[in-house]
């Protein structure tokens, strides 16, 4: 379709799993009857592990689960559930926190 | 460590316990713990144990009794009755091998996992008291609060207010309760005999009948915070699972039972950090941080409350 503001060429996206054309000149965004409702809907289960992108294959298994009040994901991660782990060197805070009440 | 004089006798007694003699010998007793709340001395293969001052002995005999009965999955004590010293209840215990503290990498998820189904498992003994998990997060809170002004207060205690009456430990816990440890964190298991045989919960003081969701929930809150990795938590649910553990359900998204009881084990830690923290004259260290930052969150999401639980 084009868009009706500039005339150009539209594109479609997938934006978990709602479908939206965005203007390939202008870049602004043309929403169908629900959509936006729909995106709304989406951002506000955030917490709840995203479906799995059509195309690109999962590189890594999903995290577990987690609630929503849990520690932000890791930047650039796709997943939820913590962004802090400590990587290799358990932080010694944590370290005696497993072994306490 | 200074050596008072509960802390010298419970070693004589558990020197005597290991020898079945009062003769002098050479080993050293070692003192593995020595809290308010306990006092633990290991001498050779025996360990005893002064339990909090104030402790009921009509609720903590149907605990020794549980345990003892149940050796597949708490260590057995070594006698049925405790005895009396200083005005403290004292049990004995065979010595088990603990997690290293220096490496909870090697931390036995698993075992923990299926420890905890099992003990979820098995008809709750007429006698046994309320699991005292609730209890012991109210405390936490109460110490927190009588600390003083501290910048987390706010957020630990906005959250502990948001939790249902029974998390608080105001009302009964649902109905129907498991046998629950009611304290799980690694220093709650040991391998018997040590070194290498089959891990035991240990530590019956908070034992009881309650919400087996709770036992669980240190864990989880540990992942929720973003502490414990994914796989570690993983490790430990499919483990329970396994093991047919009946605090969540067998497949899907473990978080409606879990979320009540997640919540208050982060507020039980994040309380004791800031208590622990602003006794010590310090600030909050990162780890400390995430626990009352995910007390802070709590306050836009309202507990989930399963459907038998939402009392």
């Amino acid at each position: 379709m084009q868009c009706p503001k500039c005339h150009a060429q539209m594109h479609t996206y997938n934006r978990n799993g709602v479908q939206i054309e965005q203007c390939s000149n202008c870049r602004g965004i043309f929403l169908d009857y629900g959509e936006l409702e729909a995106l709304t809907r989406v951002e506000s289960q955030w917490s709840q592990p995203a479906p799995p992108p059509p195309v690109a294959p999962q590189a890594y298994p999903a995290a577990p689960v987690a609630p929503a009040w849990g520690a932000p994901a890791p930047h650039g991660g796709g997943h939820h559930g913590g962004g802090h782990y400590g990587g290799h060197h358990r932080h010694k805070s944590f370290g005696h926190m497993l072994f306490s009440s | 460590m200074t050596v008072h004089p509960l802390l010298a006798e419970l070693a004589l007694r558990a020197g005597a316990r290991a020898h079945r003699t009062v003769t002098a010998c050479s080993c050293r007793a070692a003192t593995l713990a020595d809290r308010p709340d306990a006092t633990v001395v290991r001498h050779a293969d025996t360990v005893a144990k002064a339990h909090a001052p104030g402790t009921d002995p009509a609720a903590l005999a149907p605990r020794l009794a549980l345990a003892a009965g149940l050796p597949d999955v708490l260590l057995a004590p070594l006698a049925a009755t405790p005895a009396e010293l200083h005005g403290r209840l004292v049990t004995f215990w065979p010595y088990g091998d603990p997690v290293d503290p220096a490496d909870p990498d090697a931390a036995p998820w698993e075992a923990a996992g299926a420890l905890l189904a099992r003990l979820h498992r098995i008809p709750a003994p007429a006698g046994l008291p309320p699991m005292r998990g609730p209890a012991k997060a109210a405390h936490a809170v109460a110490r927190l609060t009588a600390a003083g002004p501290h910048p987390a207060v706010a957020a630990v205690v906005g959250a502990w207010r948001a939790l249902p009456a029974w998390a608080r430990a105001e009302a009964p816990m649902p109905e129907p309760g498991a046998v629950c440890h009611g304290d799980l964190h690694l220093g709650q298991l040991v391998r018997h005999p040590a070194p290498d045989g089959p891990w035991r919960l240990i530590d019956v003081d908070d034992l009881g009948v309650g919400l087996p969701a709770w036992d669980l929930a240190r864990p989880a809150a540990w992942y929720a915070c973003g502490l414990l990795p994914p796989d570690e938590w993983t490790r430990f649910l499919d483990a329970y699972r396994a093991g047919g553990g009946p605090a969540v359900p067998a497949s899907g998204d473990p978080w409606a039972a879990l979320d009540v009881a997640a919540r208050a084990l982060t507020v039980q830690t994040a309380a004791r950090a800031v208590t622990k923290s602003a006794a010590q004259g310090r600030s909050l260290d990162e780890v400390e941080q995430c626990l009352v930052d995910a007390c802070a969150r709590m306050g836009s999401v309202p507990p989930q409350l399963a459907a038998d639980s939402a009392k």
